[in-house]
């Protein structure tokens, strides 16, 4: 009869896989949103860097990806460094991601012809070190490629985000199909925030956001202001406990 | 992959260099210049311009002969030595705009391997207008065709009668069959003796049976027949400034497993990059060639958006080249060149206490590379008040200092190219419409942000002078928010349509 593992043996163990499957990770750094009710929720308080996450718009909003994109735009502001932003479609307006806090002498943009070359540049952009992160609009994102994303973020500590955008809005079906993205999140447009009755105008706009899956956390979604021009979300008025003002202008990076 | 050959034909060479030479002083377009060259023991009309052959001057004719019929004639020397040293020198101006593989076709054109270069352009006919247009504004008249052999574009340039002509790959036998004789490249007293027994075009020429022609006419017509045809390769041997840092290595047994390629083309850059760091320099663009035994020449460029000489960086761009290089049956002799290499520069980190900025250069430069250099930049803001004209392409290394973009005013995410009409329901003319409908989907407008009038650019164009626009940003009852337009003040019909546009939509 074989002597029973110690329960020493087995956490040594327990910590030679966990080294093997971390080993290649330049860090587990994390990006908080500076908003509580999201940081909590996330494994680490924020979004990994080292990691592929994917934005995808709901109903119309899966053939623009206006809301995705800023969305996009307003985590990688609040990075430090360059974007790389890869696209198929030139539609994206300057001006908008400079009013997201990302100015023209932050983002690099390469046009790539087709989906397979927006991936591979997503991928050569996550090798080379310096960048604030690498953003790709892409409709279908497989297993593997998104696996390779993964790896390469991973390894250079780089955060990388897929756009997802579609052409018809019935492909968005795709969203379904599981990916190696350690967060997938889908913004939909809310009526925005109310005005005071005598003003005239448009208030700031108002997201639901809901994170549909995410690596060692739950799913949930909440209903929040969209980003400023600093990058930074907001809880509407009537939900916030306390003014949000507090962190939200601490959104570096912390390990 | 087949090739495809560009011949530049500059039919007015001489008289259009020394225009080029005299600028202001030139004499006007209208007076007749001849150029005078030696036949035998005459002086005889070499060359001149269209104004003297339309005096009714033709070529050969004595000079004597021709000042006693046209007054007023402006008779210089030909250059055949200084027309030739320029030529070279316009060869050098094309091969770095257009393609590592361009070459001088003496005593009037230009042949340019396209083969592969053409995407970078738009397309082939975009690249032959882009090269006739550029030696226009040079003052140089030209015809250009592409076609599947240098022997076939050559023949086209000059005998089309067409200034662009592009010969769809694998057709030349019918584009070339009309042709004259004299199109072949062949020297006049084989093509008169030819004409002798009655051929007068290539497809005649092409029909008849080969054996007899070759008995009778020697192996010239018969390969330049071939060449022409695309069945027999022509190497063009690429010209290089004299002082172009290169590497070259033959191969005793030619190679052609890629593995091998790569590993030599590596060594070889390395050793570029020894003889750029003697010189002080750093490439800017690097061509490599790679010389098949079967005689035709591949090549593949890299350009760098900055100075480098790191051989290590170079050789991994230079080795994703490697899958548009065929190596045919082997590759025998492998050169790498680096034109318009430039002093080394080396940036000072910024100021003490600064962020300092990443190096992107060797990314711009690999993505560059895999793009094609048009598809790698930054965006950078115009002084414009119009949205469409407000965003302009700059080099990914520039890194623009500021921006004039409206912080105040909301822009959308994303902006439409094309700015598409919607169908509106407006109450009152300085007021956004009650609701609209758009690609087929009616939605009313719940909140809306504007009017932010926009006026014409008078100083860009007349018809803009009393233009105007009038952006909102509305939000339906789901939330969607749009940027939309009316084209003109809501009153004044010189102010634009009055009708609505939808421009962008926000996130």
């Amino acid at each position: 009869m074989s002597p029973r593992p110690a329960p020493a043996a087995l956490d040594a163990l327990r910590r030679k896989v966990r080294a093997l499957e971390t080993q290649d990770r330049a860090t587990r750094a994390v990006l908080p949103f500076g908003v509580s009710a999201l940081d909590k929720r996330l494994p680490g308080g924020g979004l990994s860097l080292g990691a592929l996450h994917e934005v995808a718009g709901g109903a119309e909003e899966a053939l623009y990806g206006a809301a995705a994109a800023r969305f996009a735009a307003g985590i990688l502001a609040r990075a430090h460094g360059e974007v790389l932003w890869c696209r198929r479609q030139a539609d994206l307006f300057a001006p908008s991601l400079a009013q997201a806090g990302l100015p023209p002498d932050r983002v690099i943009f390469a046009d790539a012809g087709d989906e397979a070359g927006v991936l591979a540049a997503m991928e050569e952009g996550l090798r080379w070190p310096g960048l604030a992160g690498v953003v790709g609009e892409v409709g279908r994102l497989s297993m593997t490629a998104s696996r390779r994303l993964q790896l390469a973020a991973e390894r250079s500590g780089q955060m990388a985000i897929a756009v997802r955008r579609w052409r018809r809005v019935a492909d968005a079906a795709d969203l379904g199909q599981p990916t190696a993205a350690e967060t997938r999140w889908r913004i939909s447009a809310l009526p925005s925030s109310p005005l005071p009755p005598s003003v005239p105008g448009v208030g700031r706009p108002r997201w639901f956001l809901e994170l549909l899956r995410c690596r060692a956390g739950e799913a949930f979604d909440i209903e929040l202001e969209a980003c400023d021009a600093k990058g930074h979300l907001r809880l509407p008025a009537p939900l916030a406990h306390r003014s949000a003002g507090a962190d939200a202008g601490q959104g570096r990076a912390v390990a | 992959m087949t090739q495809r050959v560009i011949s530049v034909f500059l039919p007015r060479w001489p008289t259009d260099r020394l225009a080029r030479m005299q600028d202001k002083a030139a004499p006007s377009p209208e007076t007749p210049i001849v150029m005078a060259g030696r036949v035998g023991r005459r002086r005889a009309i070499a060359h001149m311009n269209l104004a003297a052959a339309k005096a009714g001057l033709r070529l050969g004719q004595a000079i004597a002969h021709a000042t006693a019929l046209v007054p007023g004639l402006v008779l210089h020397d030909l250059d055949a030595a200084g027309d030739g040293m320029a030529l070279q020198r316009l060869a050098l101006w094309a091969q770095r705009l257009y393609s590592p593989t361009v070459a001088a076709d003496p005593p009037d054109g230009l042949v340019i391997d396209a083969t592969g270069c053409a995407h970078l352009f738009g397309g082939e006919e975009k690249m032959l207008i882009d090269i006739r247009q550029r030696l226009g504004r040079a003052g140089l008249t030209a015809t250009v065709a592409i076609a599947d052999s240098w022997g076939g574009a050559h023949a086209l340039a000059r005998y089309s009668r067409r200034p662009i002509f592009v010969a769809p790959t694998g057709a030349l036998g019918r584009e070339l069959a009309d042709l004259p004789l004299s199109a072949l490249r062949l020297p006049a007293d084989l093509v008169l003796a030819l004409a002798k027994p009655g051929f007068d075009t290539i497809g005649e020429l092409e029909a008849s049976p080969k054996g007899p022609l070759a008995h009778r006419f020697g192996l010239d017509p018969i390969r330049r027949l071939d060449q022409a045809h695309a069945r027999q390769p022509e190497p063009i041997e690429p010209v290089f400034a004299p002082e172009t840092p290169r590497a070259a290595r033959i191969f005793a047994e030619p190679i052609g497993a890629p593995e091998t390629l790569a590993r030599y083309l590596t060594a070889l850059t390395v050793e570029l990059c020894a003889t750029l760091e003697d010189l002080g320099l750093g490439a800017r663009s690097i061509d490599a060639f790679f010389h098949r035994v079967d005689n035709r020449i591949e090549s593949a460029r890299i350009g760098l958006s900055t100075p480098a000489r790191d051989a290590s960086r170079l050789a991994k761009l230079l080795c994703e080249k490697l899958e548009t290089v065929d190596p045919g049956f082997g590759i025998d002799k492998m050169v790498l060149a680096a034109p318009g290499a430039q002093p080394l520069t080396y940036s000072q980190d910024e100021a003490l206490g600064g962020q300092q900025r990443a190096d992107l250069s060797g990314l711009i430069d690999t993505l560059a590379a895999r793009l094609g250099p048009e598809a790698v930049y930054r965006l950078a803001s115009a002084d414009s008040d119009l949205p469409e004209r407000s965003v302009r392409k700059t080099p990914a290394v520039d890194i623009p200092a500021a921006f004039s973009w409206p912080v105040d005013w909301p822009r959308p995410t994303r902006f439409f190219p094309r700015p598409e009409p919607i169908e509106t329901l407006a109450l009152l003319p300085d007021q956004p419409p009650a609701s609209f409908t758009w690609r087929g989907v009616r939605r009313r407008v719940r909140r809306a942000d504007g009017p932010e009038r926009v006026f014409g650019e008078w100083w860009k164009a007349d018809a803009e002078l009393a233009r105007s626009r009038d952006y909102f940003q509305v939000e339906d009852e789901g939330g969607a928010r749009y940027w939309i337009y009316r084209d003109g003040d809501g009153e004044d019909a010189a102010s634009g349509s009055q009708r609505w546009f939808m421009a962008g939509v926000f996130g």
